[in-house]
């Protein structure tokens, strides 16, 4: 922390001269007043210069880069059965992958081989997913599971379920085959660690969208491609937290076990794993998390399931569609969440329980075992169980009702929503945007870096110098833009309302309490099916885009503050109160000020979030670069294009994140 | 500054003073930093002061120097406060920490030189250690705890969970044996962590500030206890502590470290009555001298007009136990051993110990 402080403290140094003690008083105004200098320059040249040197490239336009890229990828779609590293690499990995895949795929949803049903029908699947929870979890979560399924079923999606949850299946085995090793490693060796830390925090930091072109390059659109994307994707967590649970077991209890002589494989094997298994379970939870968030929008890459439906019915403004589909990803991700976390809590649970629990539990195991395993077989014999009965009647009725609410919305609300919509792209983002578009890219960037440097520090500029010059490299710059101000736009809104839900919940426990659960819960749901509701109520404009974005990057913002806000200690605040602050002095003086770290966590968290939603948006009509990036996958010769955007995207999240956490590092310094 | 005087043991182990120590520690030194084990070697490093060594290398020398031998069924205990460096002098001496220089003989066998396996082997078998915070495996019930060590060995299952059950009644923990530790108290779960030590039957038992974690009352039973298995068992016992009363409560011998040196090691009573240095002194300075000290210590010549026809006492017996035979004796006690007269302690020496208890040295 001290390096950082010194480091970041550099540039303000060089400005002024005086000694220390009243320069930091200096400091401290100049700050603010030399990011609104740097703002009125530019504000000042806008409309000097408004219009030149915009770099806009035209829908249809390719630079020398995309076509470069197209050029790349005709070649190795020529070479893909020539070249040696793709005959013995990526075509074996895609070829294992993809009969991983099938073999999921033939068990549970697609016909297999010979008959035209799944070898295990929908009585069979939902009799395992009920084991399996009761197994693990607890009869709860079991007749969760049992309901959830069932309810795929009626809702008339039993076999576009059955997709998302095989490659789901798919891509957690996968990853967690690598994750785990790689976690308990990690763990064990600060070297390996120290590697692979910057790697799993790019992965992270990335939207879910991004991986999905470069890997059709390598394996292809298709099922292969999306469990690939998705298994990157989703194995970061478990890799952190079965490196953090290894890290954290007490080391007396690994002394201990030294001190009696165990050797390294007997301590990982009896002391070091055992553990750290609830923990690890806890990373398993957000590997398929995020793994069912990933497999949803993979279908932009042609992976079969609910996100296709999702895809398909978004394109076509068929909101009836879009959210049925939608509530069925939300339904697989309530019971996959509450499924794994029973089970991570499972093993505190029963050991604290009777005995007479466990006897029992081994025989009511096997009969269980006993009676899904007839399930099964009855679904893979009889078509009755085999496929899900009726038509799918409770899908039909949740599409025509939301069918109808949309139509009665939009001829009742749309006067509320549109002024609504019209106010702020009118007041904020149009502004906003055409300063940023505007505004020739060589004072963008220039504004850029100087903020950069004001708020995060020499390094932080530099990185948002490298980032601004590529970005104009990639030849997408202008959408570049558009992207970037409905990002920061979003961002605004965010932080707006996690200011407000943040300190609410920061200071009373009872509010906490009850908004807590809903933010859990919409933290689990897949950035997609957020889309849904805000189309029905504002169309298809960027504004759906940023309306879903803002909603889904609150509840992280909201919980950060809160938390920021709570752990100011109670002594400060006792002492401010005595002094005779009022609530609000109280807030904005004592509470805020401390939980500065906390807020630019948040911005941090924010951004990232909102990025990655404001890209997906570019499917409901926020065009820019999302729209770039899926035009990337469906049309051969703007795939050079999409690639370029993709690349783009990542850009920008590497400079929020840089500048952001330096900006963090050095408030909370 | 090291004192060690040569004295007879105070309690039980005096037969064995002559045997061969079972522990022998010459020039021990673990210093933790950059080249640190150029340290030792260099008597201008050696001489500089931990602060002047961390300025001038960069490193920390937690041992400095340290020599001692424990005999075979002593108490020996490691006294010194936080940062002495005497918990990390107990795990040199089963290389938990590697020394940096100097041997560790235990039963003739520098365990320095011993490679992976072999030192793996005498952990098995010989040494077994007791931690401050328990260090116990939260998945497993208290005799799986205990068992462990034995299942590290490759003990079949049935003779572990027979041997670990004698383990937890001996301890006083029948009927906890299906527990898990998180369900018991601290003292309790410390039970384990002794039980656990003990199963293995080792020869040494090394105990790194096992009850500092504890309440006091839970404390005392627990020192109770260690003396009990002490008598029972006899075993070995290095004992790490930073609480003078648990050291001279338990301690055949004490060594006091501080920044990594000795600074004196020798029984209670020497400690008391005769300090090596200021740091010793300020230490046992509201020790209750007259329950450490001996009549060898407050004995005086006798002189020409001293009766010398009083009762006899042993030089070994503690103040506090004399002072009532030498009040009620109207003349005064003559300090015998083996037949031959050492001194004589009249009222006022027993009184200046009893009542002079805050008067320092």
């Amino acid at each position: 922390m001290t390096v950082a402080v010194e480091k970041t403290e550099k540039p303000q140094q060089t400005g002024a001269v005086e000694p220390p003690a009243p320069a930091r008083s200096v400091r401290k105004v100049s700050r603010s007043m030399v990011v609104g200098a740097i703002l009125l320059v530019w504000l000042v040249l806008f409309v000097v210069l408004r219009g030149k040197q915009t770099l806009v490239l035209g829908a249809a336009d390719l630079t020398d880069l995309h076509r470069w890229f197209n050029d790349v990828n005709d070649s190795i779609g020529a070479n893909r059965n020539s070249n040696p590293l793709f005959l013995y690499f990526f075509n074996e990995i895609r070829l294992v992958i993809d009969s991983l895949v099938t073999f999921v795929q033939e068990l549970i949803s697609q016909p297999s081989v010979g008959r035209p049903v799944p070898q295990i029908g929908w009585l069979g699947v939902v009799g395992i997913a009920g084991y399996v929870s009761w197994a693990v979890g607890n009869w709860r979560v079991a007749l969760l599971a049992v309901a959830g399924f069932t309810f795929l079923g009626l809702q008339g999606l039993w076999q576009e379920s059955m997709d998302t949850l095989a490659l789901t299946v798919s891509a957690v085995f996968v990853a967690l085959v690598f994750a785990i090793p790689l976690g308990v490693w990690a763990g064990l060796s600060d070297r390996f660690n120290r590697f692979v830390t910057p790697f799993l925090d790019l992965m992270q930091t990335m939207p879910t969208f991004v991986y999905l072109a470069p890997l059709t390059l390598f394996f292809q659109i298709g099922p292969a491609s999306a469990t690939i994307a998705t298994l990157i994707y989703a194995a970061p967590p478990t890799i952190r937290i079965t490196a953090h649970a290894i890290r954290s077991v007490p080391e007396t209890t690994v002394e201990a076990a030294d001190s009696l002589g165990a050797t390294r494989a007997q301590s990982l094997m009896k002391v070091l794993l055992p553990m750290s298994k609830r923990t690890v379970v806890m990373g398993v939870n957000q590997t398929i998390m995020a793994a069912l968030a990933m497999v949803t929008i993979a279908a932009l890459i042609d992976a079969p399931g609910l996100g296709k439906t999702v895809v398909q019915a978004l394109q076509t403004l068929d909101v009836g569609t879009a959210f049925n589909a939608g509530l069925a990803i939300v339904v697989m991700a309530i019971v996959l969440d509450r499924v794994t976390t029973a089970a991570s809590a499972r093993q505190e649970a029963a050991r604290l329980s009777k005995n007479r629990f466990i006897t029992w539990r081994r025989p009511l195991l096997a009969a269980g075992a006993a009676v899904t395993a007839v399930l099964a077989y009855l679904s893979h014999t009889y078509l009755w169980a085999a496929e899900f009965p009726g038509e799918g009647s409770t899908g039909s009725t949740i599409r025509s009702t939301a069918d109808s609410v949309t139509t009665w919305v939009q001829d009742n609300l749309s006067g509320v929503t549109n002024a609504f919509r019209d106010a702020l792209t009118n007041s904020l983002l149009n502004p906003f945007q055409a300063l940023l578009t505007d505004s020739p890219w060589w004072l963008v960037g220039a504004a850029l870096i100087a903020l950069a440097v004001v708020l995060g520090g020499r390094r932080a500029g530099i990185t948002t110098a490298v980032c601004v010059g590529l970005l104009v490299g990639t030849g997408v710059w202008s959408d570049g833009m558009t992207t970037l101000a409905s990002t920061l736009v979003a961002t605004v809104l965010v932080m707006l309302l996690g200011v407000v839900f943040g300190v609410w919940m920061g200071r009373s426990a009872l509010v906490d309490r009850l908004i807590r659960p809903t933010l859990d819960a919409a933290q689990v749901m897949p950035p997609f099916v957020y889309l849904v509701p805000f189309l029905a109520l504002f169309g298809a404009t960027r504004f759906t885009a940023i309306v879903a974005a803002v909603v889904y990057a609150a509840p992280v913002a909201m919980k950060i503050i809160a938390d920021g806000v709570r752990n100011v200690p109670a002594t400060t605040v006792e002492a401010a109160t005595s002094a005779g602050c009022n609530t609000w002095q109280i807030i904005t003086k004592v509470q805020l000020p401390m939980a500065r770290g906390a807020l630019t966590l948040a911005t941090n968290q924010g951004l990232i979030y909102v990025l990655s939603m404001v890209v997906v948006g570019g499917l409901v009509g926020a065009g820019a670069l999302g729209y770039d990036v899926v035009a990337g996958f469906s049309q051969g010769q703007l795939f050079g294009k999409g690639l370029a955007a993709g690349l783009a995207i990542v850009l920008l999240g590497v400079m929020f994140d840089r500048i952001t956490q330096a900006a963090a590092r050095r408030t909370s310094a | 500054m090291t004192t060690q005087t040569e004295v007879p043991q105070r309690r039980g182990t005096s037969q064995d003073s002559g045997s061969t120590p079972v522990i022998s520690v010459r020039r021990l030194w673990k210093v933790f930093g950059p080249k640190a084990d150029q340290v030792p070697d260099s008597e201008e490093l050696c001489g500089l002061t931990r602060r002047e060594l961390m300025d001038r290398t960069g490193c920390t020398a937690a041992v400095r120097d340290v020599h001692f031998d424990v005999s075979p069924g002593e108490v020996f205990v490691v006294m010194g406060l936080s940062g002495s460096g005497k918990s990390t002098l107990v795990r040199c001496l089963t290389r938990l920490i590697e020394p940096t220089a100097g041997e560790v003989v235990f039963e003739g066998e520098d365990i320095r030189q011993a490679d992976d396996k072999r030192l793996r082997d005498l952990r098995r078998r010989k040494f077994s250690m007791v931690f401050q915070h328990f260090g116990l495996l939260p998945h497993r019930r208290v005799v799986d705890n205990v068992a462990f060590g034995l299942e590290i060995r490759g003990m079949g299952r049935t003779e572990r969970v027979r041997r670990a059950q004698e383990v937890v009644e001996l301890v006083g923990l029948a009927g906890y044996e299906k527990s898990y530790p998180d369900q018991l108290s601290g003292g309790m779960q410390q039970r384990v962590g002794l039980a656990r030590a003990l199963a293995g039957d080792p020869d040494v038992l090394f105990f790194d500030e096992p009850f500092s974690a504890l309440d006091p009352l839970i404390r005392r039973d627990m020192q109770n206890e260690v003396i009990r298995l002490h008598h029972e068992v006899g075993k070995t016992m290095v004992f790490i502590t930073h609480d003078l009363s648990e050291a001279l409560k338990l301690g055949d011998r004490i060594l006091i470290m501080r920044d990594g040196k000795m600074v004196q090691c020798g029984t209670g009573d020497e400690l008391v009555g005769a300090p090596a240095d200021d740091y010793v002194r300020e230490f046992v300075k509201d020790v209750p001298r007259g329950d450490v000290l001996t009549l060898r210590w407050i004995m005086r010549p006798p002189a020409d007009g001293d009766a010398l026809d009083g009762p006899e006492l042993g030089p070994d017996v503690v103040v506090k136990e004399a002072t009532r035979a030498v009040l009620a004796a109207d003349k005064p006690v003559k300090v015998v051993e083996n037949g031959k007269l050492l001194g004589i302690v009249g009222d006022e020496e027993i009184l200046a110990v009893v009542a002079g208890q805050e008067g320092g040295a």
